[in-house]
């Protein structure tokens, strides 16, 4: 791709850049995916995002409340989907974008991505090449913009709908078969690029207490124990 | 009510067989939101908007809706519109002049919410002094809120673009609220034909889950930014927020171009493209513009009109593109401070020659005449002045 053609390039871009919509950039048809800006075949921006991957310093996933939560059954497929992927990326971190909701004082950056500040977590933890899946768009799309203005973050979209104009790399319908195709993709880069790695699970959040699901009380949903809890062992396999 | 089936929004609003009615903007109205599948309409009576309103209270009376009512005042109806839309519901609205400005705080926070509704707008004076006649300065109001706004000339767009406003609105992509403007009265109590689809056909159900945002959760901004207000703390990242949150209203703004050239053909239309001379007008009038074109046809002067529909996302390149070659562009309008023609004159790179009007306000009408003398003086053609009386 001619370098005078990327539209959409890792930052920092300044202080605050214009969208990419604001550039001309389209999202693209079904089936088309968008390189830095620009309409181009799904394979050809997997393999640009499969290199970004296996290449830049600290690869690390964030996903979002779409896949975190067991909404339903395709959740849960697009959930393991996500774990198989990781596993097979070098040295690959999950932080987690739970929900949305600013966090005050302070965010643990090591814990988790907020779409309110996510470049602290990119900062942070030295974050050069990281993949958004699951977050509904409007907040992927706040992030997104964030991390191109204040980091050199090489940021990919797994979009379960039409894909992001401000990440380098937008595929779009991404559900779990998707997500297992660009898995095949970034292990057949990997191995183009002689990179040997025997796959295995990003290492625990080593911000988060050891959950020990057999101790929980309602009590520990505080304020929100009102609301609907799952029974114990209860798996809800489709939402309505 | 009759039995109606699911179809797909294009297959309704592209491909359905039409049949002919001649019927008034307030009816065009009330006919697309019986075929839109509308969960809950709530609004509060202004002239010329209530005909329309009592016509889709009728809608509901025959089942078509599942809820309906007054609400105590348009901030009233505003919000819960957008209770009601976040909740899952598809909601339908619409109100005047005053009535607007009353709702407006609650309808500009329609897009930062990501409330995909449609606002049916039925223009009228802005007090004072009172007067309920049509005149469309309120829609500049409108023009910096981040919604889509599309301008009806007539009974035809009423009801071709409040139906296409649902599924525009309800893009993912886009996910704003979509505006139906056109002149109270002058359209609205007006009759006119229209071509209708068949009306045992209605739109798919929303889906609420297809949506760039969460369904109901009011511990996720915006909800929690109303409720404690996190965002409005004065740091660095507070900005930051608002400014992207901002960014992407008016990026999904953008997006919806696309959709409105796939639903209502495109953002402008233009009649006669190689003219000298061109008419830009959005609304009725380029209903008046249209006339003055073919005055203008039949006395041989090489005049072209383009009619704006969609006045967010604005067609500043369709209009450059347009007017490239053009000698003049006249803009006539219902107001006094010429919003289309000051949105034309920043979207060409020659604005000098865009003529600022003939404008008319306060419920007068716009003659032909007074579009023709602009096109007259435009080249250079000098016309006796007939005295009336």
């Amino acid at each position: 791709m001619q370098e005078e053609k990327k539209v959409i390039v890792p930052g920092p871009a300044g202080y605050n850049p214009k969208p990419a919509a604001f550039l001309g950039v389209d999202l693209p048809p079904p089936g088309r995916a968008l390189l830095y800006g620009e309409e181009v075949d799904e394979e050809k921006a997997m393999r640009e995002a499969a290199k970004a991957m296996l290449t830049r310093g600290n690869p690390t996933i964030f996903p979002g409340p779409l896949v975190l939560w067991g909404w339903n059954a395709a959740a849960m497929e697009k959930a393991k989907a996500v774990l198989e992927l990781a596993q097979e990326i070098p040295n690959c971190r999950i932080i987690p974008m739970p929900d949305y909701r600013p966090k005050y004082p302070k965010i643990d950056p090591e814990a988790e991505i907020n779409p309110n500040h996510p470049n602290l977590t990119i900062l942070h933890n030295k974050i050069e090449a990281c993949i958004f899946v699951g977050v509904h768009c409007h907040y992927a799309n706040l992030s997104l913009r964030m991390i191109r203005a204040g980091t050199n973050c090489f940021t990919i979209a797994l979009c379960a709908e039409m894909g992001h104009e401000d990440a380098m790399v937008s595929l779009r319908d991404q559900h779990a078969e998707e997500i297992r195709r660009f898995k095949d993709v970034l292990v057949q880069v990997r191995n183009e690029m002689g990179i040997e790695w025997e796959p295995k699970l990003p290492p625990e959040n080593p911000s988060l207490p050891k959950e020990d699901w057999t101790k929980i009380t309602p009590f520990d949903f505080g304020e929100y124990a009102a609301l609907l809890m799952p029974r114990r062992g209860e798996v809800v396999e489709e939402s309505e | 009510m009759p039995e109606q089936k699911v179809v797909e929004a294009e297959h309704l609003l592209l491909e359905a067989p039409r049949e002919r009615k001649f019927i008034t903007g307030s009816q065009a109205f009330a006919e697309a939101v019986k075929r839109a599948n509308v969960d809950i309409a709530i609004a509060y009576p202004i002239t010329p908007q209530s005909e329309t309103m009592h016509l889709v209270g009728d809608l509901y009376a025959q089942g078509y809706l599942k809820d309906y009512y007054r609400a105590e005042e348009e901030y009233g109806a505003m919000s819960a519109i957008a209770g009601a839309v976040r909740g899952g519901a598809r909601a339908f609205t619409a109100t005047s002049g005053p009535g607007l400005l009353r709702g407006l705080e609650a309808i500009v926070s329609w897009p930062g919410h990501r409330i995909p509704a449609v606002l049916g707008v039925m223009t009228r004076v802005v007090n004072a002094p009172l007067s309920i006649q049509p005149d469309n300065v309120e829609l500049a109001y409108l023009l910096h809120s981040g919604l889509v706004v599309l301008h009806a000339e007539n009974q035809q767009d009423v009801f071709d673009f409040t139906l296409a406003g649902f599924p525009i609105s309800e893009k993912v992509d886009v996910y704003l609220p979509v505006v139906v403007a056109t002149e109270g009265f002058f359209v609205t109590h007006a009759k006119g034909y229209v071509d209708l689809p068949p009306e045992d056909m209605k739109l798919p159900p929303r889906d609420p889950y297809k949506a760039p945002v969460p369904p109901t959760d009011c511990e996720i901004p915006p909800a929690r930014i109303q409720r404690d207000a996190p965002v409005q703390k004065s740091n660095f990242m507070s900005y930051l927020i608002h400014a992207v949150w901002q960014q992407e209203i008016w990026s999904a703004n953008e997006r919806a171009r696309k959709w409105i050239k796939h639903y209502i053909g495109g953002l402008i239309e233009v009649v006669n493209p190689d003219a000298e001379v061109f008419i830009v007008a959005s609304g009725c009038a380029a209903a008046q513009g249209r006339e003055a074109q073919r005055y203008s046809e039949l006395e041989g002067l090489n005049v072209g009109l383009v009619k704006v529909k969609s006045l967010r996302p604005f067609p500043v390149q369709e209009l450059r593109d347009t007017l490239k070659n053009a000698k003049a562009v006249i803009v006539p309008e219902h107001n006094i401070v010429g919003w289309l023609a000051k949105e034309v004159k920043a979207a060409i790179p020659n604005s000098g020659i865009v003529v600022d009007g003939p404008k008319v306000y306060g419920g007068m009408t716009l003659p032909v005449e007074l579009i023709m003398e602009e096109v007259y003086k435009a080249f250079g053609i000098k016309k006796e002045k007939k005295t009336l009386v």
